[in-house]
């Protein structure tokens, strides 16, 4: 479903990604993890057209979509759900989902049956759907950022860093919900650096190191891995 | 429900005539003050919900108001096909200035409309052959309606106040819409907006040929009211005061904006007795909203109200439960 071929990306003249390769089938779960700096949150924003890439190819689809605007790359089915959650904070709870539906405005009734879905997923937004998204707290407002990322209809789902200042227990929470999205068909692309949690939900790892991929396994076996052991996970 | 406060509105304009008939203040300060909302209005849906400023919108009223005068003296055209053609030349012009601009993040919509502004006022004073130059236009001839001449007072301010109150509904709805939406996004955070497939620099676009069109609107209906234009009236001051309007009133509020341009005009009126001391009292005044309201005169007011109102309920909520509690003892 997803191709990356030959990947580089730039911040000005510092090269951040070197020739990164990776591959996503449709209906896998794919981690990605890697350490601070790593060059992750650069990646995802490469795909999603956020950040120019160098060189390289992106397909989706087997479409070239490396020179795509953001807005296509989105309405082509291909959803981020930011890093630091990035939700809308004056605007309301609900307001936040709608704008994740903003490239499905031709089709109303699926909107509305989605949001029902989102607030089924996550009871606690349809209790607090009138209020201000900046009054929620950050495990709410990750619910929020995934929920909205549902509603842009997403075939391929790009998660960066949803446990990011969140509660071991909500951190379950949220991984729960990212296993059973994953079952009910979304193809899921998620970027950690709580390795152990990513991995023991994934069916294939890629390791990332300073903008390089170092490995590339099924998840069991990167969780079985020396290297990987004893550089995340601490052991 | 959404639309309570409008309705509210409409009645006590439709009202004011009524219970004041032949008052200065009603039909000739009215009419400037109906024609400020409409360009307030406009002018914050670019301000308060996309976050970009115009230094440059009297370009856009100028602009609506020569095509208006221009058309209808030299050429004869009706009222309101000139108006139409200067809404779509307004429109235009706003659009291809937004092309190279409104790509570019952060306040260069700002320099480049001050920029503009002080091109068209010199275009309008240079001009002379078009526009009069200097000495201005006159004789513009009445708006006729499908044969209703509007040619008295109380004629220009219903045709005004319908024009008020259809330009703040439009705008009501617009912000409440999946555009307006969109808008609000990316005046939060640009990048975020870009991930929910916003295309933003387009939404930008649009917004800012809304804000022109409503500009060009309030200038024709000028044009006829006045019956006399000249480049004085859509100078860079012009601009200043628009946007001054907005901020007094509240930023991101649609009657926030409409509430400034009625306290600015009347305060220009109001002032008038005060002769040479008019531009210091004007501006200390404005100088204690900003320091005491810095939300701005209606939004700042209005929360005000309603969290005395909340904190007074939420004490007598307290008191209840004392009481509750002593009967308990």
């Amino acid at each position: 479903m997803l191709e990356i071929n030959g990947l580089n990306s730039h911040y000005g003249p510092v090269q951040v990604i070197h020739d990164i390769n990776l591959g996503v089938h449709a209906g896998e779960l794919v981690a990605l993890v890697g350490g601070n700096g790593a060059g992750k949150t650069t990646l995802l924003h490469t795909l999603s057209s956020l950040h120019p890439a160098s060189a390289g190819s992106i397909s989706f689809d087997g479409v070239d979509i490396t020179r795509w605007p953001s807005h296509r790359i989105v309405a082509a089915g291909v959803c981020q759900v930011p890093e630091g959650r990035q939700v809308f904070a004056p605007l309301s709870v609900e307001d936040n989902l709608r704008l994740g539906a903003y490239r499905q405005y031709s089709d109303p009734s699926w909107v509305r049956q989605e949001l029902g879905r989102v607030y089924h997923l996550f009871p606690i937004l349809h209790e607090r759907r009138r209020q201000p998204a900046g009054t929620l707290s950050g495990g709410q407002q990750q619910m929020l950022a995934i929920g909205r990322a549902l509603l842009g209809r997403p075939r391929l789902l790009l998660l960066d860093e949803p446990s990011m200042g969140l509660a071991p227990l909500l951190v379950e929470e949220i991984f729960r919900v990212i296993v059973e999205l994953n079952r009910q068909g979304v193809t899921i692309l998620l970027v950690e650096q709580n390795a152990r949690a990513a991995l023991a939900i994934a069916e294939r790892g890629y390791i990332l190191e300073t903008g390089r991929m170092v490995k590339a396994a099924p998840a069991t076996e990167l969780l079985a891995d020396d290297d990987v052991r004893r550089a995340y996970l601490g052991y | 429900m959404r639309l309570t406060g409008f309705f509210i509105f409409a009645a006590s304009v439709a009202l004011l005539p009524v219970l004041f008939p032949d008052n200065y203040f009603v039909t000739v300060v009215g009419i400037a003050a109906g024609l400020h909302v409409i360009l307030a209005v406009g002018l914050n849906l670019l301000i308060g919900y996309a976050g970009q400023i115009s230094l440059g919108h009297a370009a856009f009223f100028g602009m609506g108001a020569y095509a208006s005068a221009i058309l209808t003296t030299r050429f004869d055209w009706p009222g309101l096909l000139a108006m139409l053609v200067g809404l779509l030349v307004t429109g235009t012009i706003a659009w291809l200035l937004a092309q190279p601009i409104l790509r570019l993040r952060g306040h260069y919509l700002a320099m480049a409309t001050l920029g503009f502004g002080v091109i068209v006022h010199v275009i309008l004073v240079q001009a002379t052959h078009w526009t009069g130059g200097p000495d201005g236009l006159g004789e513009i001839p009445a708006l006729s309606l499908l044969g209703w001449i509007v040619d008295d007072d109380q004629r220009w301010y219903g045709v005004i106040a319908a024009a008020m109150l259809l330009s703040i509904w439009l705008s009501l709805n617009l912000v409440d819409s999946r555009i307006g939406r969109a808008l609000r996004a990316v005046r939060g955070s640009e990048f975020a907006a870009e991930m929910m497939g916003i295309d933003a620099t387009r939404a930008k676009t649009q917004i800012f040929v809304v804000s022109a069109l409503f500009a060009a609107f309030a200038g024709s209906l000028f044009a006829h009211q006045q019956a006399f234009i000249s480049p004085d009236s859509f100078s860079l001051m012009i601009s200043v005061e628009l946007v001054t309007m907005v901020v007094l009133g509240g930023i991101a509020s649609t009657f926030g904006a409409a509430c400034g341009a009625i306290a600015l005009t009347l305060l220009h009126e109001s002032l008038v007795v005060f002769e040479d001391y008019e531009l210091l009292i004007h501006g200390a005044l404005l100088m204690a909203v900003m320091i005491f309201l810095p939300q701005g005169l209606f939004v700042g007011l209005t929360q005000g109200v309603r969290r005395r109102w909340i904190s007074r309920i939420a004490s007598r909520q307290d008191m209840k439960g004392e009481r509750n509690s002593t009967v308990q003892q």
